[in-house]
Order: structure tokens, then C-alpha cells, then sequence
């Protein structure tokens, strides 16, 4: 029951160390899960209390691109991202970075969880923060030196919030709060990103400020996965979208996923996101034409 | 040695020393529950630990300090495990599952104490409620100063100090150590996780650490200062810092003052009314509360008072923006001043306290009643005219407002200094030109606390 994306006829890299084998037919299926992707999931399924949240999700993604994940509230995108990560348990399925398990990838991945989800009067300031993105380089038990307090006061400034280091973070506004999120993610110097709607609810001087921050991690060589909302900003801002409603729709380079059939299979009846969505196919295809 | 030193080694040195160190370990760690909102834990460790007491008794059959402390750590415990579990398989939200578990745990112990072979245990309900640190005499203490050089002599001081200072070096032990790993394990539990810092295994870790506290104080000092311990010190300075390390600092002071304090107090105050000398845990608890109290009105940021201040300074700023603003549209339409009476059939009550601020600062000039503009008043107004009327054409042009509906609105955003939006055209959306942009010294930026 997978649905067969347009990734899956990518060119097979190098094969899977045979300790990790799994069945041949598996492999066949599956010809890029390998070393090369920086993140690969195979058959994941995760459930809540019985519940399926996602059902049967095979994913590869191309390094050094941005992805999008896309889909109406409640289609399973954020328990995606923390079922790759084992935030919450796997029903089934498994998941490789670099052909690795998430436990030894761990220092090579970030991740930026939604900004509601911490509690924002907490007492530290935005350095500290910041800072908190060393704190797997720096090991256990050991306090943050002078030289990681550098190294995330540089991430500050490239999000634009070094003149905010010592503020305390409840007195900076949400699209500030959200930069210093972004900051602490870029502290981790990961290759591979899982973002949690870093757009949400951001001022538009933020937004861009993510975007320019998001292309130049590209540049570096790094690979990002967000959680999008806006439909609107698909085309412009990313390489790849995967489409999710409990499953992929359809995943892939944003003009060959970005079809009025799959955002209809994906949203469903719900009118003014497809309204939204026929304009933004229409856009991109404008672009392309 | 005084007589006087030797009475207060006798009678005084171990109980203020043993509630100075319940108070200062259970402070300290009282920080993360607090910031985690686990506050309830410290209640329902502490409570739970009474039917430790009671089974270590049965099986031990002796009430040496040891297995006393093994079985109220093994409840503590216990109650952890108890509280998850029914989070997960009760789907309870945490403040019920700790209620449920703590109360059936405590009404065990009360129950197993009525059990007849337990009269003989001398563990009564006082002692659980508050302890009975007064009782912790040093009866052995010597009366030569240099005899306290020798380990000897410290071996003779009550059993429950020596228990307390090593629940202190622990408690303190593991905030300095794990400092980084608690700070990123309570604010962000996820990211934390995701790092490799296991943000369930940090949460397991601090609460066997409250659990050995608590049960270290509970013996000395009895459950209501523990919990009065875990909680208030923190909160007070929460209200007093901004920063988890000075929290941490700000509460071990805290924690210090209302034992020493309490102990004191409890023991002269009520002297003073011609009343018996009370409890010592009721007393420091009722000082660690007075000093929250306080914090809660004098906090220099977050106390009652100072926000009361800073709402009326602002709304000072705002009657002073809206005198200002009618002085101009007066000036506009070829006057040059009102008269107060008129400024307050417009402006309301607060305008006399306006114009008294305005003239303070040398915004306006008042000859014989009548109000007008000074300059550095009229280069003011402008600005202040000026983000008024870019709002407006803003909220018309951008945000897709009638222009009959904007004036409300901009009327409040023109008191924002900061973000007004930028090069607008030279008429606002009713027609009234938009002043150009002023000598940017008349034009500060406000400090973004709120002030």
C-alpha cells in the first residue's frame, strides 16, 4: 500500500552495508535507501492510543534541498518529524539517516521544535538560548565555554538578533522569539534539519530572514525539512514537497507534486485552501511557462 | 566558652542548623519543580513518605535512622513511578495523578499507624505536620571552643544533621553538575530529547533527588516546611530575577532568611504578646510566605506595585500623546492654543495632569490659562501627527480598512514609537497632510520592556 512517489526513480546509490540488509525484495522496492539520502523512511507507521496517525510512509530526501511537508491540521505532519527524531514511538517502520539509525546520527541532525510548545517565560535569555543548540557538541556536565558562547552569538547574528543576546525571552516579540529558535537549530551546525513551522505567525522581516537563512544552509550542504503551512510560498521557497494526509499523497520537485488532483486528495473538500491551492498551481505554472 | 555560646550550641545550633539545610536543599531544587510546573511533587513526595516510615518500621522493627531513610526514599520513589504510570494509563492530567496518588498514600500510612503494633512507634500526626526540630538537642555539646576543632565532638551532634548536610551537598551536587542539562530538560523537554539529553530520564533524575531531600527534611522538620521549602523560595525569586542562575542564587538567600528568620521569630515574637515561643517549621514557613508576599508587591519588575507604576506612567504618556495631538489639529485649523476648560470638554479628566507633564517638559506653554504649543512641543506633536496619519493611510491602503473605520485604531498605534510604517505619501487617507519626518533626537525609540 505505498503510493509511489516521483522520487523513487532517482538513481540507486551505494548499496545498504549487508548488516543492516534488509530482504532483497525490500531493496528492490526501495532502491534509494541508502547511505547517500540523508534521511529514509521506510514503511512507518505511528499511532496514537490505536489511532493511526500516519500510515505507511516511505520517504527519501534528496540532500542539499529544501523540503516542504504539506497538509491540512492534523494530517500527521508534526508526528512525522518526531517520529523520525523517536519523540514518539513507531507502530512500525524504520528510519536511517545516512543509512545510520537516529541514535549514532544524532550530532549531524537539528531539529526546531513549533514555538508554542516551550514556555516562553521561562528565565533565560535569547543567548542562552542559543546556546542550548552547543549543548550536544559540549557533552554532559560540562558548562558552556567562552568559545560555544561565540559560536551561538555568531547564529544570533545571522538570524539578525545579536543586539537581543541579553534579553530575557519573554520580552521579544513572536517573529523574534522564532529567530531565536532558528539560531539555537543553526548552533547544532547540522546537515540535516527537521524544522516545525518556522513561518508560523512570523512578521514578514522575519520570514525572509528565515528564507535567506534557509538558502544559505543549502549553500553550506546542509539539507532542511519543514513544516509549511502557507501554500503560497511552496514554489518560492522550496526544491521538494511532500504532500501528507495520514499518508503521501505525493512527493517530489514542487512543480511535478504541486497538482490540483494531489492537493485535492490531499485537503480533501476543504474550499478555501483549494481555492488557495489552485492559485498557487496556477502561479507555479505561469513560472515555469 | 560564654555560657550564653554553650546554651545556643545546646539548645539552638541543631535545630536552626537542621532547618537552614532543609530549607537551602529543598530551595534549590524547589527551582526546577517550579519552573516545570511540578510544584505538586514536593507535596506528594512528602506525603507519601509517612507510609514508607510506617512499612520500614514494620520490617526493620527499630527506628534507626537508616532504614527509616531507605523506605521514605522507596516511597518518594514509589510516588514518582505511581504519578507517571497514572498519567499514562489513568489519562489523567499530572495535578490529578499526583492528588490521587499522594492522598491514598498518606490515608495508608495514618492507617497502618493506628495498627496495634505500631502504638509503640513514637511517630505521631504533630510530628508529620510539622516535625520537631526544637527537640534536636545537642546535649553533648562541649564547652570548650577548641573542642569543636575535633571530628570527635561533631560525631555527638543529633544524627539528623549529618543526614541534612549530605541531602544538601547532594541537591547541590546535581544542580551545579547537571545545571545545563536541567535548564534545556524543563524548557524545551523535546528539543532536549532530540539532542540526546533524555528529557524523561533529567525528569526521574530530579525527582529521586527531591525525593532524598524531602525525606532528609521530613524527619527533622516535619511535611509542611518541606513543601513550603520546595515551592516558596523559588517562586520569591522568580519574581525577583530574570535568569535561572540568579534564581538559583536569589533562592538559596531566600531559603537561608526565612529559616533563620523563622526560627527566630517563632521563638521571640510571640514572647512579645506575653505568648509561649510556637513551632519552628510553622514559623519559618510563615516567614518563607511573608517573603513571597512581599516579592509579590515590591519586585523592582514583576511586583504589583512597580506594574501599577509603570501602567500609569504609560497612561500618563498617553494623555500627555493626546493633549499634544489636539494642540496641533488646533494649531492646524489657524488657532494658536485652547483654553484648559475647552482641552477638557475633548481630553477628560486626566487633562490637568496632562498639561502639568507637558509643561514639565517644555512641550507646551500655559499664559493665563490658555495652552499653547512650544516649539520643541510642535516638533513633538508633528511626530506624533505624523505616525497617526501613516496609519491611517496604512490601514487603508494595506490592510484594507474604510477610511471611516482607521481613526480609532491609529489613534492607538500613533503612541507606538517603534515600526510606523514608512514613506507614506503626503496626505493622509482624509486628506490632512502627513507631517514630514522630524529631527529623529524628538523621535526616540522607547525601551521595548513597555515602559
Amino acid at each position: 500500500m505505498t503510493d509511489k512517489s516521483p522520487q523513487s526513480s532517482a538513481p540507486s546509490a551505494a548499496p545498504t552495508p549487508t548488516r543492516l540488509r534488509p530482504p532483497q525484495s525490500v531493496l528492490d522496492a526501495r532502491p534509494e535507501h541508502s547511505a547517500q539520502s540523508p534521511l529514509s523512511v521506510h514503511a512507518m507507521t505511528v499511532a496514537y492510543r490505536r489511532k493511526p496517525v500516519l500510515w505507511d510512509v516511505d520517504l527519501d530526501v534528496e540532500p542539499r534541498t529544501l523540503t516542504a511537508i504539506i497538509g491540512p491540521n492534523g494530517a500527521g505532519k508534526s508526528t512525522f518529524i518526531k517520529a523520525c527524531l523517536n519523540l514518539v514511538p513507531r507502530a512500525t517502520g524504520d528510519v536511517e539517516f545516512w543509512g545510520m539509525p537516529f541514535r549514532k546520527a544524532r550530532s549531524r541532525v537539528g531539529y526546531m521544535p513549533q514555538r508554542e510548545t516551550v514556555d516562553w517565560d521561562f528565565p533565560v535569555t535569547a543567548l542562552d538560548v542559543a546556546c542550548m543548540g552547543r549543548y550536544r557538541k559540549i557533552g554532559w556536565c560540562r558548562p558552556v565555554s567562552r568559545s560555544h558562547r561565540e559560536a551561538a552569538m555568531a547564529c544570533l547574528d545571522r538570524v539578525g538578533m545579536a543586539d537581543y543576546a541579553d534579553r530575557q525571552i519573554s520580552q521579544l516579540s513572536g517573529g523574534q522569539q522564532q529567530r531565536v529558535f532558528l539560531a539555537r537549530a543553526l548552533a547544532q551546525e547540522a546537515e540535516l534539519y527537521f524544522m516545525d513551522e518556522p513561518f508560523a505567525g512570523v512578521d514578514a522581516s522575519t520570514e525572509r530572514a528565515i528564507v535567506r537563512v534557509l538558502r544559505d544552509l543549502r549553500e553550506r550542504g546542509s539539507t532542511v525539512i519543514c513544516v509549511h503551512h502557507d501554500l503560497q510560498t511552496v514554489e518560492a521557497y522550496f526544491d521538494n514537497a511532500v504532500l501528507i494526509n495520514m499518508r503521501i499523497v505525493a512527493s517530489g520537485p514542487v512543480s511535478e507534486v504541486f497538482t490540483p488532483d494531489t492537493l485535492h486528495r490531499t485537503y480533501g473538500g476543504r474550499l478555501t485552501l483549494l481555492d488557495q491551492a489552485s492559485e498557487a498551481v496556477a502561479r507555479a505554472s505561469r513560472g515555469r511557462g | 566558652m560564654p555560657q550564653t555560646l554553650h546554651n545556643f550550641m545546646v539548645l539552638d545550633f541543631a535545630p536552626l542548623l537542621a532547618g537552614l539545610l532543609a530549607a537551602v536543599s529543598c530551595g534549590l531544587l524547589g527551582n526546577f519543580l517550579v519552573l516545570r510546573k511540578l510544584s505538586l511533587m514536593g507535596d506528594a513526595i512528602s506525603h507519601s513518605v509517612l507510609p514508607g516510615l510506617v512499612i520500614a518500621f514494620l520490617i526493620a522493627q527499630s527506628r534507626a535512622p537508616l532504614p527509616m531513610l531507605l523506605g521514605a526514599l522507596a516511597a518518594g520513589v514509589a510516588t514518582v513511578v505511581l504519578v507517571e504510570l497514572l498519567k499514562r494509563l489513568g489519562k489523567l492530567e499530572p495535578g490529578a495523578a499526583m492528588g490521587v496518588v499522594f492522598s491514598v498514600l498518606f490515608a495508608l500510612g495514618v492507617l497502618l499507624l493506628e495498627h496495634r503494633a505500631l502504638r509503640g512507634m513514637d511517630l505521631d500526626a504533630d510530628c508529620v505536620l510539622h516535625g520537631q526540630i526544637e527537640y534536636r538537642i545537642w546535649a553533648a555539646a562541649p564547652t570548650e571552643l577548641s573542642a569543636y576543632l575535633s571530628l570527635d565532638t561533631w560525631a555527638t551532634a543529633p544524627v539528623q544533621l549529618r543526614i541534612l548536610l549530605i541531602s544538601l551537598v547532594i541537591s547541590a551536587v546535581f544542580v551545579v553538575v547537571f545545571f545545563k542539562e536541567l535548564r534545556i530538560a524543563s524548557f524545551d523537554p523535546q528539543a532536549s530529547t532530540a539532542a540526546g539529553i533524555s528529557a524523561s530520564v533529567m525528569h526521574y533524575a530530579l525527582m529521586i533527588v527531591v525525593a532524598v531531600a524531602t525525606v532528609a527534611s521530613f524527619e527533622a522538620v516535619g511535611s509542611i516546611l518541606v513543601i513550603a521549602m520546595l515551592i516558596c523560595p523559588a517562586a520569591t525569586a522568580r519574581l525577583l530575577t530574570d535568569r535561572l542562575k540568579s534564581q538559583l542564587w536569589v533562592s538559596v538567600g531566600v531559603a537561608a532568611t526565612s529559616a533563620v528568620g523563622g526560627y527566630y521569630a517563632g521563638a521571640f515574637v510571640p514572647g512579645l504578646f506575653g505568648l509561649d515561643a510556637v513551632n519552628a517549621a510553622g514559623a519559618i514557613t510563615v516567614v518563607s510566605g511573608l517573603l513571597l508576599l512581599l516579592a509579590v508587591l515590591f519586585s523592582p519588575w514583576h511586583g504589583v506595585i512597580a506594574r501599577a507604576v509603570r501602567q500609569r506612567r504609560v497612561r500618563l504618556d498617553v494623555l500627555r500623546d493626546d493633549l499634544l495631538g489636539a494642540l496641533y489639529r488646533i494649531e492646524e485649523s489657524g488657532e494658536d492654543g485652547a483654553e484648559l476648560a475647552d482641552l477638557r470638554a475633548v481630553l477628560g479628566s486626566g487633562t490637568q495632569l496632562a498639561v502639568r507633564s507637558a509643561s514639565r517638559q517644555g512641550l507646551v506653554s500655559g499664559d493665563r490659562g490658555r495652552i499653547a504649543l512650544t516649539d520643541k512641543g510642535r516638533a513633538e506633536s508633528a511626530g506624533l501627527i505624523r505616525r497617526h496619519r501613516l496609519w491611517e493611510h496604512y490601514l487603508v491602503g494595506e490592510a484594507g480598512f474604510r477610511p471611516d473605520h482607521v481613526h480609532e485604531t491609529a489613534e492607538r498605534l500613533e503612541h507606538l514609537r517603534e515600526q510606523t510604517p514608512r514613506r507614506g505619501p503626503d496626505a493622509d487617507p482624509h486628506g490632512k497632510p502627513i507631517p514630514p519626518e522630524s529631527d529623529p533626537n524628538t523621535d526616540p525609540s522607547i525601551d521595548p520592556r513597555g515602559a
